[in-house]
């Protein structure tokens, strides 16, 4: 439907039902689903009421999968097959994680690990993608309807595999992605709109397995992101394996079963939370063998295993800081996101390090689902009274492998997104005919300590002499900080392009045939409902096809242009007359493929004539 | 999109830029052009607004700073400031740049924290009174070729104070 929903740039189309669109915090320890209800944001609760659902997922070696609370208590029972945390393996190899003290059965897979399970094999992508269907659900049934879209939360300083996987694991739960948004600037909504703030912002994000910080400027209705930086592996889960080794050690104990293991990892959390409004707290077990456990642990014992963590969060800040070019005394506001910052010593620090108290008066746990459901209420379009943008920035740099082992920077990090950069390259050996494109993610200088993203070939180079040849490489990073890479000699013009997809390569095919087959299955009897859909789009299609024709047509479309779009329209007409589902949404993908110029230059005349019809005086 | 970033803002073409009226239109032309505002248009739509908000942010970080900024004045006007190829400098800039660095290998050698700021501060305080130079040479004087020097200069002169955070960090 190329040409639907053309309107002047910055105004929402014609008058329209409000949409359902929700806000989804995809979290390592818990997830959670929002939406704005009467301009309002609202956690949506399961039918107990209850607002997190625990990341966990239990696969049984038959039945359907368990999610959330049900699955909690199969950790203990079946640890192999209770995947908690897999937000932690999201677009990560087997080298990549520690692997020591969990009790999957890891599959090294390429570019992803893979989990061995009764039920089969699972990437952390379709695990997840389990939690956003569950999501996916109890909006649906709350709301009483099918969401137009999601956006979806990650750390800010996820990097582009994370992101891909993060995006994949949506769009296999049946999601729309109407934008990846990080956690913290979803924070920063959700305050800044509640308190109508202006200013510089730090949000501190420590959640249950990475930590976030971001610097935020707010200026009218303008959320700019500063500066970000983190650590993707560092969270509250951290806490509790201080604890658990500390356990061991004051128990006497060394290598531990699964379900032992998971026992006293359990223990471990609750006695961090418990210590958060207590001075100490008793921790009691009882092992597999029949061994009892029961140790005291003082608020100050904890504090003490756990102070180099708290001090490794304020390297990530002063990292920030320095790329903002700011101290701390130019920051209005702390914001504290993700039940981590619960801790009191988490708090007592980051108020010593800003000097000042830091604010919490929204729940950390929601903040971010909160905020990520006013911008999905934006995106779909339900017009709130007060527009506001956001500019978000990429986290960490991209760039090519060069000569000698050593990383290029082609887009520095911090950079405002959506932005492109290109270089230009040239060959190193007299006659080569094709240069090999490595794509890396990350501030080292050396290959190796950058992540590698994708690898592609650019071939058929004309041969030169060494030097001669000019490949222009293009980076593209959309607005949901993806990447897309494409490499051009410039003096043939022959050209390659990869969108960078992650190396454990779920294709866009691949989804929609997952996709397919998982509505398939659940509706054989919905024929007849799917051919008046597909004739209602279709007849839309054309209708607007008319609309914008004989609006625009003349102007900007020569005859040769137009005579095959308007045959594409009598093919699409010529398939509703005859009913044929299969015959309507081919017409319609080829209706859609030839109007997509069209729809291009008349977006593109429509933004030029708004940006020109500004003046001076209406932009102070 | 070959577009005069001056023209995208509004603002006249001239190295004097007024920072706070480019932040405004820089906001304003985002908020016509960003893809969000596009989340439920067609991919085409969203694809045009991509591009768009991409040179947008391109404009801005070319303005926004004053080298980059008289960089783009130089390609606009045609001349070529030649960063790769031309390294012909005056001998007595060149001779302060040997003791520039001198100074640096000392300070570095010394792991004298003092000895980088304070070699930072005269650099920086160097680096203003070239930049105000380039800003009449370009608005005043229109004399490209001149400008083109101060920009290669000003090129070598912002190298070393990038050496000389990363010693500071170093140390730091």
């Amino acid at each position: 439907m190329a040409l639907l929903q053309i309107s002047e740039p910055g105004l929402s189309a014609a008058p329209h039902q409000h949409r359902l669109a929700v806000g989804i915090d995809l979290g390592t320890t818990n997830s959670l689903v929002a939406t704005v209800r009467s301009s309002m944001p609202v956690v949506l609760p399961d039918e107990q009421g209850r607002a997190l659902l625990p990341s966990v997922v239990y696969y049984p070696a038959e039945d359907k999968a368990l999610v959330g609370f049900e699955a909690v208590p199969m950790q203990a029972k079946e640890p192999q097959d209770t995947l908690v945390s897999v937000k932690r393996f999201m677009g990560r190899g087997l080298k990549d994680i520690q692997t020591e003290h969990l009790p999957y059965r890891f599959v090294d897979a390429p570019g992803m690990v893979q989990f061995k399970l009764k039920c089969g094999q699972k990437s952390p992508v379709e695990v997840s993608a389990d939690i956003l269907r569950n999501l996916r659900e109890r909006a649906e049934a709350s709301l009483g309807g099918e969401l137009v879209g999601a956006v979806i939360t990650v750390p800010a300083y996820f990097d582009d595999a994370q992101r891909q996987a993060t995006k994949d694991a949506a769009r296999l739960a049946g999601l729309n992605v109407l934008r990846l948004l990080n956690e913290p600037t979803a924070a920063a909504i959700a305050y800044g709109l509640d308190n109508a703030s202006e200013g510089t912002f730090v949000v501190y994000d420590l959640g249950g397995g990475t930590f976030d910080v971001s610097i935020l400027r707010l200026t009218r209705g303008v959320f700019e992101v500063v500066a970000t930086s983190g650590d993707s592996a560092l969270g509250g889960d951290d806490f509790d394996h201080r604890i658990y080794c500390w356990l061991l050690e004051q128990a006497g104990l060394s290598q531990l079963g699964g379900r032992d293991s998971r026992l006293l990892q359990q223990k471990a959390r609750e006695a961090k939370e418990a210590l958060t409004d207590k001075l100490s707290t008793q921790i009691a077990a009882v092992l597999e063998d029949g061994s009892p456990i029961n140790v005291e642990l003082t608020q100050q014992t904890y504090f003490d295993l756990t102070r180099h963590l708290v001090d490794k969060t304020l390297m990530p800040v002063r990292k920030a800081l320095k790329d903002a070019g700011l101290s701390t005394d130019q920051i209005d506001g702390v914001v504290m996101v993700g039940g981590s910052t619960r801790m009191p010593h988490v708090q007592h620090a980051v108020a010593q390090y800003f000097d000042k108290p830091p604010l919490n008066n929204l729940d950390p746990d929601k903040v971010v689902a909160l905020g990520a459901a006013i911008q999905a209420n934006v995106l779909a379009g339900n017009k709130s009274g007060d527009e506001w943008l956001l500019l978000d920035v990429i986290p960490l740099s991209l760039g090519l492998e060069t000569m000698g082992g050593l990383v290029e920077k082609i887009i520095p990090r911090n950079s405002t997104i959506p932005t492109a950069r290109a270089q230009e390259f040239t060959t190193f050996k007299d006659g080569q005919t094709a240069m090999r494109v490595h794509v890396l993610q990350g501030e080292r200088e050396l290959v190796k300590d950058c992540r590698s993203l994708a690898t592609f070939d650019l071939k058929g180079i004309p041969p030169m002499a060494a030097g001669a040849a000019r490949i222009r490489v293009t980076f593209q990073v959309d607005a949901d900080g993806l990447l897309s890479v494409t490499a051009m000699e410039m003096t043939s013009g022959v050209q390659s392009s990869v969108v960078v997809k992650p190396a454990y390569g779920l294709t866009d095919d691949e989804i929609t045939r997952m996709l397919k087959s998982s509505i398939e299955h659940a509706q054989d009897d919905m024929a007849a409902r799917r051919l008046s859909e597909a004739t209602v789009d279709a007849t839309r299609l054309i209708e607007a096809t008319q609309a914008a024709l004989a609006e625009d047509g003349d102007a900007l479309l020569d005859a040769d242009e137009r005579g095959i779009i308007d045959q594409a329209l009598q093919q699409l007409s010529a398939a509703i007359a005859a009913q044929d589902e299969a015959r309507i949404r081919q017409a319609s993908d080829e209706a859609s493929r030839v109007t997509d110029e069209f729809a291009s230059r008349r977006m593109d005349a429509s933004i030029r004539k708004a940006l020109s019809g500004q003046k001076l005086s209406e932009l102070g | 999109m070959n577009t005069n970033f001056f023209e995208l803002f509004h603002l006249p073409q001239s190295y004097a830029v007024d920072l706070q009226q480019l932040d405004s239109a820089y906001r304003d032309v985002q908020s016509q052009v960003h893809p969000d505002r596009f989340a439920m248009a067609s991919e085409a739509e969203r694809r045009v607004a991509m591009q768009w908000a991409t040179l947008a942010n391109e404009a801005y970080q070319a303005l926004k700073k004053p080298l980059a900024r008289a960089e783009y004045l130089l390609k606009l006007g045609g001349v070529d400031p030649e960063l790769e190829s031309n390294t012909s400098m005056p001998v007595d800039f060149l001779m302060a740049q040997m003791e520039w660095r001198e100074e640096l290998a000392e300070a570095v050698s010394s792991k004298s924290v003092p000895a980088l700021s304070g070699l930072s501060s005269r650099l920086q305080s160097e680096m203003n009174a070239m930049l105000s130079r380039l800003g009449s040479t370009i608005d005043q004087e229109q004399d490209l070729a001149a400008a083109a020097l101060l920009v290669r200069k000003l090129k070598f002169l912002h190298k070393l104070d990038e050496e000389i955070e990363n010693a500071l960090d170093a140390i730091g």
